[in-house]
């Protein structure tokens, strides 16, 4: 049973949550079943796959390399963060449906978190630097290469200069 | 809707909710007082059990039962054989299928002995390390050759010479070709596919409600249909007591199509004997060793050859690796032994496997399901012959494809469907023409090729065709419904794991019922909405189920047409259907939208007249009579860095005919997805299992899945050559990305180094870096 419970407060898409947890619950399954917040997805449990990337006071994390606990006291945005509703997609979003840059869905949020964080810092990225950036999320379905092309797109508008 | 969109590279009506988070995927599904499933796995490959111990796991806090074979009675039963084999003379086939847990014998690695059913999955786990098992280990059986002519075991013990099956097809006279051959060649050829590893493992929630006598199951399933069939005869239920529902699934691949996985039979027992729902979630170390793989082919192979580079026949006799059991019969190596025969005449073939059992993960088809491994071995042997004969590769090919008048085309030979292996329709040259022009070739060897040699860079170019069997039968169905708001409802049995049937089915009833893409809803993989199916697999979902709901939406058409014919007291030719209403061409002011008319059709007073139906709704089926032939060539240039042996693609092509084409936009997603898994298979991914049958490189940071820093940019063109078994003229495109990747590798990695000049062949996939520095040891 439980040898240690933390009580945690922590802030995911602008609400404050706060709970205890057990110590050795990890970050993605905190957000998953206990926030119910599900858009994260969780494929591989040992950091490589990236589906399970959140932003964690702004920056790029795998919640399965995370406890909740360490959590505490910090800013979480998941994938449920980026837009408002299914019918206001962030540019990313619009641009990942644009360019056909998904195909069974599942690495998906990862893909977008990684990528906001990464287009937040560089405005106009090259292909080059697009697949480096996104060269440590797995994704078994498309190939990568309309993914690339949303990318690129969704920089273009999201810099304002075309669209 | 005035354009048509079927051919219409339309966005996804799916992508919305996937790309905000809202898609319900099996691990979402949360019930009050689920209980989570841990499964305690073999560690080793071969033993006996002597006895498990689970007293002191049942003890610990939070646990609500520990379960082993014993206690599942009479429900513990091996499972089904999904595919019987194919109704060929002399074929030898020995069923051994999987079992819900080891009950005396374990035969491989990660084998379920025990499932834990606890408070949380964090428990469950805890207490699998209570168990004790007591086992008597036995000798692995992993290598082919040695299973069959000095087994150190054997995997089923009343199997003594662990041949799982043995089966014999050829056509002409090989022995009376070979006699007449001006070359022949003879090489041994090794092919390995991996595991498809699709980022959503696989997964299971079982609720059992007792007052309402219903079984609900969501699970990662590609076949609901099959499975809730089967679940329902082994639980004691009839079919509409269990309901099954495929939902967003995570990719499939194949091994998603396998049933009745142990896990598959475990949970919903336990749910229904706990009264309580169970959710199971297979983590990604389980992955590697529970979800079938499909493995290696070792194929002595040779090619009977005229002068002037013609084929006159091919023998092959190959080893295919089953695995521990082998359920899904002879799908993979039937597949393997008639893809070989690729869009070339082969006059005579002389084709033997064996397929054996090993003490490792099940094998059943994934992605390309054993073609990989016979295009590898044509393409390798035209490349060899090629070189020895010194004709052009692309010329060697030429020379022998299928001319455009011979189809169909019969090879004589039976396909994994039980029918003849006999190609559709095709045009094969024009689809070699273009990949030639596309990536350059002639002026890549004549100008690029020597320029850069000069410069001391090591460049090469490689081609590889190839055909595949897709959309094959029994049937799919589809129910298609207009709804009193306008919408349109379409329900058919197959599951979805990334295909877009959103979308593809939505243009096919979107041009048949006037409405737009976005309001014709989809429903896919629940059983309580569509009854009958087979499920997705062998390419063939947009190819059946699509003409299927074409039926039926054609039908659907001709109610809406009579009920507003009525309606506006005129001939059915003088309405026209658009924009979701019916109208009286020439009339202006004269529409009814389409939701009306579905309410009139179902009215609350008055008769319905006998022999109609109420409601704008129908449901059809569509079965071909044989599976749709596609086709395709792969071209790539390649350049090799001679001390490391990584590679950089400057560029690759493909040029693919899979018939009418629905929606470029998924199509060509298809064909990216298909090639990276190539990629992936060629060059990067290898399951490594060593003498005691551990495999190795169960992880994703050891067991490589391409990124986007190795899957190059693709160009993709097409030719269309309609499938004359279809209305729709369709065929299937799912696979074809991931069939030629290993030969292409191969033999522009080949040229790129110079090596058949040098005495050294690639006639192994997967290679490496390691495996090129290893293979040209002796050129050092």
């Amino acid at each position: 049973m439980p040898t240690d419970t933390h009580d945690v407060a922590v802030t995911v898409n602008g609400t404050l949550y706060r709970r205890q947890v057990e110590g050795r619950l990890l970050l993605s399954d905190f957000l998953r079943h206990d926030l119910l917040l599900a858009g994260t997805h969780v494929g591989c449990e040992h950091g490589v796959c990236g589906a399970c990337t959140v932003l964690f006071d702004g920056a790029p994390v795998r919640s399965c390399l995370m406890f909740a606990a360490q959590a505490d006291g910090h800013e979480i945005m998941t994938v449920e963060g980026l837009a408002a509703d299914r019918n206001h997609l962030h540019p990313l979003q619009q641009a990942m449906r644009d360019c056909h840059g998904l195909q069974c869905g599942y690495c998906t949020p990862g893909i977008l978190m990684t990528m906001k964080a990464y287009l937040d810092e560089t405005t106009a990225p090259d292909e080059a630097q697009i697949r480096e950036a996104l060269s440590g999320n797995l994704c078994r379905c498309t190939g990568y290469q309309h993914i690339v092309e949303a990318m690129l797109l969704a920089a273009k508008r999201m810099n304002g200069s075309a669209a | 809707m005035s354009t048509r969109s079927f051919g219409a590279p339309i966005r996804r009506n799916e992508d919305a909710r996937l790309l905000s988070g809202q898609a319900l995927f099996v691990d979402d599904v949360e019930l009050p007082g689920m209980l989570h499933a841990a499964f305690l796995r073999s560690n080793v490959a071969h033993a006996r059990i002597r006895t498990i111990d689970v007293s002191a796991a049942r003890a610990r806090a939070g646990v609500v039962a520990v379960y082993t074979a014993a206690d599942l009675g009479a429900y513990w039963a091996p499972g089904p054989l999904l595919v019987p084999p194919p109704p060929i003379k002399g074929a030898v086939f020995n069923q051994r299928t999987q079992v819900p847990l080891a009950k005396d014998k374990i035969r491989h690695v990660g084998e379920p002995l025990a499932v834990v059913l606890a408070q949380s999955r964090y428990l469950a786990e805890d207490a699998l390390a209570d168990i004790a098992v007591d086992i008597e280990p036995l000798p692995a059986v992993v290598d082919l050759e040695a299973a069959l002519i000095n087994p150190s075991a054997t995997v089923h013990d009343d199997v003594r010479d662990n041949v799982a099956a043995h089966v014999w097809q050829g056509r002409g006279n090989y022995a009376a070709a070979r006699a007449k051959a001006a070359r022949v060649i003879a090489r041994r050829f090794h092919y390995d596919h991996g595991a498809s590893s699709p980022i959503e493992t696989r997964g299971i929630v079982a609720n059992w409600d007792a007052r309402a006598d219903q079984m609900t199951i969501w699970d990662t399933t590609q076949a609901p249909v099959f499975l809730r069939n089967g679940l329902a005869a082994m639980l004691g239920l009839g079919e509409r007591q269990v309901r099954v529902i495929a939902p967003f699934v995570g990719g499939g691949f194949g091994p998603k199509i396998m049933l009745f996985y142990p896990e598959e039979v475990v949970i919903p027992w336990a749910a229904k004997t706990l009264n309580r729902p169970v959710k199971w979630i297979e983590d990604r170390l389980e992955h590697f060793f529970a979800t079938t793989h499909e493995r290696g082919q070792t194929h002595d192979a040779e090619i009977a050859l005229a002068a002037d580079g013609s084929i006159l026949g091919i023998k092959d006799v190959f080893l295919h690796d089953t695995g521990a059991y082998n359920p899904y019969g002879l799908t993979v190596p039937i597949n393997s032994q008639c893809t070989l025969l690729g869009p070339y005449v082969v006059p005579n073939y002389d084709s033997t496997f064996t397929a054996v059992f090993t003490n490792k993960t099940t094998v059943t088809p994934y992605r390309g399901a054993g073609r990989q491994h016979g295009v590898f071995v044509i393409e390798r042997l035209l490349d060899i012959a090629a070189h020895e004969l010194n004709i052009d590769r692309a010329e060697i090919r030429r020379l022998n494809l299928i001319p455009p008048d011979a189809f169909p085309y019969n090879n004589e030979i039976i396909y994994q469907d039980f029918a003849p292996l006999s190609y559709d329709s095709g045009n094969y040259e024009p689809i070699l023409d273009k990949a030639l022009e596309m990536i350059g070739y002639r002026q890549f060897l004549a100008e690029e090729q020597p320029r850069l040699r000069a410069q001391g860079r090591h460049v090469g170019i490689g081609l590889a065709c190839y055909v595949e069997g897709t959309g094959i039968g029994p049937y799919e169905g589809a129910k298609v419904q207009v709804q009193a708001n306008g919408k349109v409802n379409v329900a058919t049995g197959i599951g979805t794991q990334g295909q877009g049937h959103f979308t593809v089915f939505a243009q096919i009833v979107a041009d048949q019922l006037g409405v737009d893409v976005i309001d014709v809803d989809i429903v896919t993989g629940d059983t309580d909405q569509f009854y009958w199916g087979a499920g997705t697999f062998a390419s063939r979902g947009a190819v059946v189920a699509g003409n299927a709901v074409n039926e039926a939406a054609k039908a659907v058409r001709q109610k809406i047409l009579k009920l507003a014919a009525e309606h506006f007291e005129c001939a059915e030719q003088d309405l026209e259907i658009k924009n979701g209403e019916v109208s009286v061409v020439g009339v202006p002011g004269q529409a009814v939208k389409l939701g009306a008319l579905a309410l009139k059709a179902n009215p609350m007073r008055g008769a319905v007249k006998p022999g109609s139906e109420p409601g704008l709704e129908s449901t059809q089926y569509f079965g071909p009579s044989g599976g749709a032939t596609a086709s395709g060539v792969h071209a790539m240039i390649v350049e090799v860095d001679p001390q490391t042996f990584t590679l950089e693609v400057r560029k690759y092509v493909v040029v693919h005919d899979c018939g009418t084409v629905i929606n470029p936009l998924i199509l060509a997603g298809q064909i990216h997805g298909g090639v990276a898994q190539g990629i992936g298979n060629a060059f990067y991914e290898q399951l490594v299992f060593d003498e005691a049958g551990q495999l190795l490189n169960a992880s994703l940071a050891d067991y490589l899945l391409p990124t986007a820093l190795e899957v190059p940019h693709m160009e993709i063109a097409h030719t269309v050559t309609a499938s004359p078994l279809n209305p729709l003229g369709i065929k299937g495109a799912g696979e074809a990305g991931a069939i030629p990747v290993g030969p292409l590798f191969a033999q522009a990695i080949e040229d790129a180094l110079g090596l058949l000049e040098k005495k050294v062949e690639l006639n192994e996939i997967p290679l490496s870096p390691n495996r090129l520095f290893e293979l040209t040891a002796k050129l050092r």
